[in-house]
């Protein structure tokens, strides 16, 4: 699930996890990626934007992590906050991983392998 | 040999060129480097040949795979990842048990370049839980490159390069911000030791019990690789461990080393080295073959995420302190549908 308010970084983001060999949701906000895993959706990983109207990444990691049922997903945040203290943050708060933007697609790959989500 | 300057300019446009990098002058080694490996592939002797090739050929493929070779940064902290959990799932534990009276350990980073490798050794070493502060844990970083060494030494990595096999936790515990880039902290920087070095020619270092070997060897020929097989296992520890590169080998070069298998990392230890002494791991199907050469070790290699002590799956407890560890979800074998 890809989760970010930018349809050019879905896009983005998007065409590196299908050439991965993923199946791609898209949500525009951590609200809409609420809704779509209350209706059943359960991605393996989630990438999550920090900044985003109406609920934000960090709010969206708080709010998976509290539910039992959504343990299972993997986060990691894509995003272009890059303060020591907000990576921290993300991490306490339940992500599992934390990519600044820019990126390459190497570096989403390399960080897929070290989530174990993608052989390396 | 260094290609000479038609050679690295015909290169270097061609780079520009193909993919808008420029390869400003005085990177003759990068090139060097880069497309020797290209080059030996071919049946080719050296880079310069390669270049010729290039030039007389309209060899579409070949030039694809030059400017592949020269685009693409191959150096990331924790590379390839197996031989460093191999590093600190088994062989710190094995040379914590061995090294008691000294408290002290030498690994060598025999080919550093930018410095990803020697630093995720330290960091490795540091967050040990059995490497505690009365464990001295020196790391040598050797290059031939002394304009890398100097970079490395600073410790000073872009975003781009953090992004690339740090995992988060270590980005934050071991590195602080400077500028847009990110510097390695001084705890991290002061145990690794920067030092030219060509493996060329004979050396004399402190004996080693680890050495990280890693895509040296291919870029040399079988004589010159025994060569310098046999120079490395002079430095090393008689129970010491040795990390070759994914495509590297000592079989067929240097009979003085034994083949074993940790988990999904391949190490080589001097011939009579011994049982590898690790965490229980008997009756565990799939387990490592301890003290067991080649042939045993890999019948019993393990799938991926298999091994015994494989860290357990954890997320970080919310509001808690960062784990020692990077946080690790188990492994996700299966793909569920998206609806």
């Amino acid at each position: 699930m890809v989760i970010d308010d930018s349809s050019a970084m879905r896009l983005i983001l998007g065409r590196i996890m299908r050439g991965l060999g993923f199946d791609v949701v898209e949500a525009p906000n951590g609200a809409e990626a609420i809704a779509r895993l209350q209706s059943g959706a359960m991605p393996e990983i989630a990438l999550v934007d920090w900044n985003m109207p109406v609920m934000d990444g960090l709010a969206f990691v708080n709010a998976v992590r509290k539910e039992e049922k959504w343990r299972q997903i993997t986060l990691m945040m894509v995003t272009t906050e890059s303060e020591q203290s907000q990576i921290v943050r993300a991490l306490a708060a339940g992500a599992h991983e934390y990519v600044i933007k820019p990126f390459t697609p190497d570096a989403i790959a390399d960080k897929l392998a070290l989530l174990g989500v993608l052989a390396y | 040999m260094t290609i000479s300057s038609s050679a690295f300019n015909f290169v270097s446009d061609l780079v520009k060129q193909q993919a808008a990098i420029v390869i400003g002058p005085g990177k003759e080694y990068l090139v060097e480097s880069r497309l020797l490996p290209l080059a030996r592939d071919a049946g080719l002797d050296d880079v310069s040949t390669l270049v010729a090739r290039l030039q007389s050929t309209a060899d579409d493929r070949l030039r694809r795979q030059v400017v592949e070779a020269m685009t693409t940064n191959e150096t990331s902290f924790f590379r390839d990842r197996d031989p460093f959990t191999a590093l600190t799932q088994a062989v710190l534990p094995d040379l914590c048990r061995k090294r008691g009276a000294t408290h002290r350990i030498n690994i060598w980073s025999a080919a550093c370049s930018s410095g990803q490798e020697p630093y995720s050794i330290a960091m490795s070493a540091l967050d040990h839980p059995l490497i505690t502060s009365d464990w001295q844990v020196h790391v040598l970083a050797t290059d031939i490159n002394e304009e890398m060494l100097q970079r490395a030494e600073q410790g000073r990595f872009s975003q781009l390069e953090v992004n690339r096999g740090l995992p988060a936790a270590m980005l934050v515990r071991h590195f602080e911000r400077a500028e847009t880039d990110w510097k390695v902290v001084a705890a991290v920087r002061n145990m690794v030791r920067f030092k030219p070095l060509n493996l060329n020619e004979p050396f004399d270092l402190a004996f080693m019990d680890v050495v990280f070997l890693r895509n040296v060897l291919i870029y040399f020929d079988a004589a010159t690789k025994a060569e310098v097989l046999q120079r490395v296992r002079r430095v090393m520890k008689p129970d010491g461990f040795l990390f070759l590169g994914g495509s590297e080998t000592t079989l067929g070069l240097d009979d003085g080393f034994e083949r074993f298998t940790i988990g999904n990392a391949t190490v080589y230890r001097p011939r009579g080295a011994g049982p590898i002494d690790l965490p229980a791991v008997s009756g565990v199907p799939g387990g490592l073959a301890s003290g067991q050469p080649v042939a045993a070790a890999t019948a019993a290699r393990p799938v991926a995420g298999g091994w015994p002590w494989a860290v357990t799956p954890s997320l970080p407890p919310v509001g808690s302190t960062l784990p020692p560890f990077p946080a690790q979800p188990g492994p996700h074998s299966t793909r569920q549908p998206l609806n």
